[in-house]
């Protein structure tokens, strides 16, 4: 083995001989790629506390159980729909048809459930428009691949599109254009409650869970002779996740417990991170995102991957669609309207998802998402301040979002962790 | 092989290619065998590309014959070229620069446990042990993403996900261009490398220098023809500066015979 001149100096890795590192060498070698820029969630968690921080003194409501409850609530649809929005960005790609997609697949939901009208069962009926919501994604990607459209204008003629359906089915059934929700199980997507036990039962198997991959991961390497987390450390992160979640389900327990939606929104953030880090598609669309054509060349259906890409954020669209619904127990020619798109795409990208494709995870559309709503709700609870203000907060807070992206990348490249 | 342990493992025969009325390739013979480096050079629009082109099955040849192995085969895609045992290094390297170094070796040929996981524990372990083979250890890490890496580096990865698939014949297109003295250095062992465990290597450069430190035989096409095929032992690069730039083509594009 023969080391080549003027690379003497770089760290070997003896790549058959496997040392595994102790916690300290594990916390070092996390410090070095913090200093080197790369930052992981820590600005947006750090970002969340200070926002707490400045709303507890302002109003005694923010912190309270009601409130913390409420974010929740008021939180779901946005995560939902912002994930979507993640699945886009990553292929590089945008979808601006989101909000108004949602609010087609939520106002169809609603028609189809009318007791005046088709009277559908909410079984038939949800996985009935949740395909509407896929096939909208399906045409969209599908102009955008074979036609080689850009998906800005694509989905541009979407959002106009979509908003004139909505216009369009609300108004004709109706003179005001509202629709009301009767059925009880639709409405409790939004609107339940667990009850306490089963909230504790879901704090226990969510930590169970982890704490079992974890371990598995681990034990698969040190199978495979390949270097493992100290033990110490899964210990430690099992044990702050436990905290976390027995500190999440006590608060909510206190009020009404932990809102249904919150069990939605855990099931579809923990199956999209399996699919998009764990899978060969998921993996074919961060290699998509870093270099089509290295992912053409390897063999990778691009075209299939892209339009299945438009289908997840469409469909995903759908689900936030009716969600939304279900909160407002209506729908009427406002819906999918307003910030929700723009907040969509914000919540991903704040939450630490690149614009320019192959960056980014799925739980960013959480981060984010809670990051925008904490400054809406927060905002709104303190008296007499103009409501523009809200916006302002909010683009300052996705400016100084995409700088630190923006600086750590940099950092990165120039220390070669990129 | 049939012909005995020394025969070409890859041979073309009187491959012709043209686009429209422009004759990219006439009636070029090429040959490779195990355990050798073959380079390939020429001018600027000599034929180079097109013919690796060919054997890529990016397009078929309008003529001639392909044999790979002593048998006469068809290439009509880049699969077909994968399942002979043929792996392409392109100049542009083909690397997704945020993905890490194990998922660009493996992408698109991903390992899966059952039923759709990746199998990450012995994707990665394959790739050291590839790596290692290959001596390639200024790696700090097979986790880290491509980015990161030298051009070496870079060019180390491409060249061990090439061979990492039971290859018996590897291209590498400029796999020294924009290269400092070192990585041009590590690169060219590597290639030398590759030779001893038997493979066969083709290497496209422009780099005389490198390719008689590295190349057994030495191919040289002019406006789409074989012009000379030398032992390097035997030859200098002055003679195939010469064949380059002006060696003796049977017909002249453009002029009827």
């Amino acid at each position: 083995m023969t080391t080549p001149p003027g690379l003497e100096d770089r760290p070997l890795e003896p790549m058959t001989e496997v040392s595994n590192p102790t916690v300290r060498e594990y916390l070092d070698e996390y410090w070095t790629r913090v200093k080197a820029g790369d930052l992981g969630s820590l600005p947006i968690i750090g970002g969340l506390i200070v926002v707490a921080i400045i709303f507890a003194t302002q109003s005694p409501v923010f912190l309270s159980a009601a409130n913390f409850v409420n974010l929740t609530r008021q939180t779901g649809a946005l995560v939902i729909i912002a994930i979507g929005v993640v699945f886009v960005l990553l292929i590089a790609e945008i979808d601006l048809s989101v909000g108004f997609v949602s609010a087609v697949v939520g106002v169809s939901m609603t028609l189809l459930l009318r007791e005046s009208g088709p009277d559908w069962a909410w079984w038939f009926v949800i996985p009935l428009v949740l395909s509407l919501g896929a096939a909208i994604g399906f045409l969209q990607g599908f102009i955008v691949t074979k036609a080689d459209v850009p998906s800005f204008v694509v989905t541009l003629a979407g959002f106009l599109g979509w908003s004139g359906v909505v216009l369009i089915l609300t108004t004709e059934f109706t003179d005001s254009g509202t629709i009301l929700i009767q059925d009880n199980v639709v409405i409790g997507i939004a609107n339940a409650f667990l009850t306490d036990f089963w909230g504790w039962v879901l704090a226990i198997v969510a930590v169970a869970s982890f704490a079992g991959l974890q371990m598995a991961r681990r034990l698969a390497r040190s199978r495979a002779g390949l270097p493992v987390k100290p033990i110490l450390i899964i210990i430690l992160q099992v044990a702050a996740l436990g905290a976390v979640a027995a500190f999440v389900v006590a608060v909510a327990n206190s009020d009404r417990g932990v809102p249904m939606v919150a069990l939605l929104v855990l099931f579809l953030l923990v199956f999209w991170s399996f699919i998009a880090s764990r899978t060969r598609f998921g993996r074919h669309i961060y290699a998509i995102g870093g270099n089509p054509e290295a992912a053409r060349r390897a063999g990778i259906n691009v075209d299939r991957v892209r339009i299945a890409v438009f289908m997840i954020c469409s469909f995903m669209a759908g689900v936030g669609g009716i969600v939304l619904a279900s909160r407002l127990r209506s729908v009427d020619p406002a819906a999918g309207g307003g910030n929700l798109l723009l907040n969509a795409i914000a919540a991903a990208v704040i939450g630490g998802t690149s614009l320019f494709g192959g960056r980014g995870k799925v739980v960013s559309a959480l981060l984010g998402a809670v990051v925008i709503a904490s400054l809406d709700n927060g905002l709104g609870l303190i008296p007499n301040l103009p409501s523009g203000v809200k916006f302002v907060v909010t683009a300052l807070v996705l400016l100084a979002a995409v700088l630190v992206d923006s600086f750590s990348r940099r950092a990165q490249r120039a220390s070669g962790i990129a | 092989m049939v012909d005995g342990h020394n025969g070409p493992i890859l041979e073309l025969k009187g491959v012709s290619k043209h686009f429209g009325a422009v004759k990219a390739l006439v009636n070029v013979d090429f040959e490779v065998r195990a355990g050798e480096v073959m380079a390939l050079v020429g001018d600027n629009g000599a034929g180079k590309s097109t013919l690796v082109k060919g054997i890529a099955g990016i397009y078929p040849y309008d003529e001639g014959e392909i044999i790979f192995e002593g048998r006469p085969v068809s290439i009509h895609g880049p699969a077909d070229t994968a399942d002979l045992g043929i792996e392409i290094v392109y100049q542009d390297l083909a690397l997704a620069d945020n993905l890490d170094v194990v998922a660009n070796m493996f992408l698109g040929r991903e390992e899966i446990r059952v039923p759709f996981r990746l199998n990450e524990s012995v994707m990665e372990k394959r790739t050291r042990e590839t790596l290692h083979s290959l001596s390639v250890t200024t790696l700090r890490s097979v986790r880290q993403a491509v980015a990161g890496l030298s051009g070496g580096q870079r060019q180390a990865v491409a060249v061990a996900k090439a061979v990492m698939w039971n290859s018996k014949v590897v291209i590498l297109d400029e796999p020294t261009a924009a290269l400092g003295v070192a990585q041009t250095r590590q690169v060219l062992d590597l290639v030398t490398r590759l030779a001893d465990r038997g493979l066969a290597v083709v290497i496209i450069s422009h780099n005389l220098h490198d390719i008689f430190e590295v190349a057994h035989r030495i191919t040289v096409l002019r406006l789409g023809q074989r012009v000379a095929l030398y032992e390097a032992a035997q030859s200098n690069q002055q003679e195939v500066v010469e064949a380059i730039t002006a060696g003796t083509i049977e017909t002249v594009p453009g002029m009827a015979k």
